[in-house]
């Protein structure tokens, strides 16, 4: 078969049975090298430092033969953070896919939807209001964020989905719950409008094994029901009418991928505050690196991981004796590539 | 099982009301597609030709009155049969950024496939048909974005083609392709009708192709259905200005002996009233 012989170049099928699977080569090949770069920056996280340690006291300390020193920085205080770190780049980024997927537009991100900012109103409201912390405020955090975007969902798509009118309704609902935090933070005294800042720019230092333990199940639970989702996702980039004509149940497919991306979002808000800009470019390296369109789940992920694993180490330690929040660095580090991306995509326009 | 041919009509609609918000575009219209015609519906723009192919493929749902497919009502079936049955090209697409062309008329056959079964034989089989059917094997690794409008709107053909539906529904399928082309597309249509016992619908919008592909005409105005048979039976002069508003004379296709409908010769007419046009006119007289 001539034709297939030129798509063979890009893509390997299986067949077994009743089984056929069939991937793109290049996709398998950058995922691969994406794993490998996630596992590097999880061992820069872990032998960099103000303690600069080896390899073999990092096999010893996690296998408690270590000194108590060293099992200490490694195992107690640099492993778990780290790990938290992977996990909550690879929420943020697999929920920023699946929300530029769905509304076609790769400024998509759980934010379109109002995420964050509900996410951080119920925040507010938990510190601010109801003198919670901690825990409290991530569940505040998780509940606010899936509420505003359910009212968002609800809103938008009261007479048929559309992509756009989502984004338009979750800037709107946005900008409304934004001044409802400001209020909130005005009508605080100095020390918990203090802290609630610090919250709201996103942090992952002193996140310790009680929250990866809370992380990993609820991300593998997840990712499962995201990847399950991807071929719908796929279908999803057609228009509304392709899809549906060919046999996806349009309504039903984006509800759940809402649902799941909401999750996602919602796992990393409460694990680690708003954390700024992995959401955003994680899914746009993925893809050019990758060079397939559809929402490339696993490979956003691997990036968003390593994206945030990097970010925290380097606010860790490049200021010294200071930290710096990780969100201050997303920050800045997502501002320039938005400003990139847009300027790209405005030559593109014009040529 | 149901006999899947009650009627001779797989495909008909009772007494539809279709709308979109407020605005009722059919009112309790009537229509059944002949079982292995090809169907061509014409009729003025905005009239409600996409507007009757979205109620007929379930994209669009009826306030009143049923779409039947095979017998049955059309909502109960679960979608993907539905997509398995009958296949539709919207008049509007939409491409994935950076998608081949390989990529794109593959999901064509997704309402084949299942988590498990993602790239049969079949899979492979009906793509590479679909690309070889409508002369674009060799565009297969381009990207779609960089294709030409003709180019492109055959990808689009292929995919629905892939699909592999008995019953196609084609929304313009002709737009944007040269004259060639447009035959090539339309006799791989009457292609399919003859020899594979496909049931087309074809939106059009050149009479004289239609009268000479189609075996069955719909003529539509303002969303109702004011004329339906033979072509030769349904083109005439009374209909194209009833329909069109066109004052026309309908002579015999020297080729092929269907209706073939050439606009009267009017005067021009200085009606514009912006300068360019008021110096082009007496340019010409
Ligand atoms: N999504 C929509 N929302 C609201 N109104 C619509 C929508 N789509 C079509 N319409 C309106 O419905 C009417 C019928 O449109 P339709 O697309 O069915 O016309 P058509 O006969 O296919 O025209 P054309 O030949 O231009 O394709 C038009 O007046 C149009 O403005
Ligand atoms: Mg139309």
């Amino acid at each position: 078969m001539s034709v297939l012989a030129q798509g063979a170049g890009r893509t390997a099928v299986f067949r077994g049975g009743a089984v056929s699977l069939r991937v793109e080569r290049r996709s398998v090949v950058v995922t691969a090298l994406l794993g490998v770069v996630t596992v590097g920056s999880l061992l820069a996280a872990l032998l960099l430092g103000y303690y600069t340690v080896s390899i073999d006291q990092v096999v010893r300390a996690v296998f408690s033969e270590g000194t108590p020193a060293e099992e200490y920085i490694i195992s107690d205080l640099r492993l778990p953070r780290a790990l938290t770190a992977l996990m909550v780049g690879a929420a943020l980024a697999m929920s920023g896919a699946i929300f530029q997927t769905l509304t076609r537009n790769p400024l998509g991100s759980p934010d379109v939807i109002g995420f964050d900012t509900g996410a951080a109103t119920g925040a507010l409201v938990v510190m601010l209001m109801l003198g919670g912390s901690g825990v409290l405020t991530s569940v505040g955090a998780g509940a606010g964020g899936a509420i505003t975007a359910a009212v968002v969902y609800l809103l938008a798509m009261h007479r048929g989905s559309n992509g756009f009118r989502l984004v338009l309704m979750g800037i709107g609902v946005g900008a409304l719950l934004l001044s409802v935090n400001h209020f909130l933070i005005t009508r605080s005294t100095l020390y918990d409008a203090q802290s609630a800042a610090v919250w709201l720019i996103g942090n992952l230092a002193g996140r310790g094994w009680g929250h990866v333990q809370l992380l990993a199940p609820a991300l593998l639970v997840l990712s499962v029901l995201a990847l399950r989702m991807s071929r719908d996702l796929r279908m999803g980039e057609l228009s509304d009418d392709s899809a549906a004509a060919l046999g996806l149940s349009i309504e039903r497919s984006r509800v759940l991928c809402v649902a799941i991306g909401v999750g996602l979002a919602g796992v990393a808000v409460a694990a680690a505050g708003p954390i700024a800009f992995i959401a955003l470019p994680s899914p746009q390296i993925a893809r050019r690196l990758t060079k397939v369109p559809g929402p490339n789940l696993v490979p956003s992920a691997l990036v968003g991981a390593s994206l945030l694993c990097l970010a925290d180490l380097a606010g860790r330690e490049l200021f010294v004796p200071r930290q710096v929040p990780v969100g201050v660095l997303t920050g800045v580090v997502g501002g320039l590539y938005l400003v990139w991306l847009l300027t790209r995509e405005w030559r593109k326009d014009r040529r | 099982m149901k006999d899947r041919h009650v009627n001779g009509q797989r495909l008909h609609a009772q007494g539809i009301t279709l709308g979109y918000d407020a605005r009722t575009i059919t009112d309790d219209l009537s229509v059944a597609i002949p079982d292995g015609s090809f169907t061509v519906i014409v009729g003025a723009n905005g009239c409600g030709k996409s507007t009757l192919l979205r109620g007929l493929a379930r994209l669009l749902r009826p306030r009143s009155g049923s779409v039947f497919l095979d017998g049955e009502l059309i909502t109960a079936y679960p979608t993907k049969e539905v997509a398995r049955r009958l296949g539709l090209l919207p008049q509007v697409q939409v491409a994935p950024e950076g998608i081949t062309v390989v990529d794109l008329v593959s999901r064509g056959r997704f309402p084949h496939q299942k988590l498990l079964r993602q790239w049969a034989r079949e899979d492979e089989t009906a793509v590479v048909e679909a690309l070889a059917a409508t002369g674009i094997t060799d565009l297969a690794p381009r990207f779609v974005d960089e294709l030409s409008g003709g180019q492109r709107q055959r990808v689009w053909l292929a995919m629905a083609l892939a699909q592999q539906t008995e019953i196609l529904l084609l929304d313009e399928p002709t737009t944007y392709l040269d004259i060639a082309h447009q035959v090539d597309v339309l006799d791989l249509c009457a292609g399919l009708q003859a020899h594979r016992g496909y049931t087309l619908v074809a939106v059009l919008h050149d009479l004289n192709m239609a009268c000479r592909y189609a075996t069955h005409i719909v003529a539509m105005k303002d969303g109702a259905v004011v004329a339906e048979g033979h072509p030769s039976d349904v083109i005439t002069e009374s209909l194209v200005r009833e329909v069109f508003g066109l004052e026309c004379r309908v002579i015999d296709d020297p080729e092929s002996g269907t209706p073939l409908v050439v606009p009267k010769h009017r005067p021009v007419r200085v009606t514009g009233s912006t300068d360019e046009e008021k110096n082009h006119v007496p340019a010409q007289a």
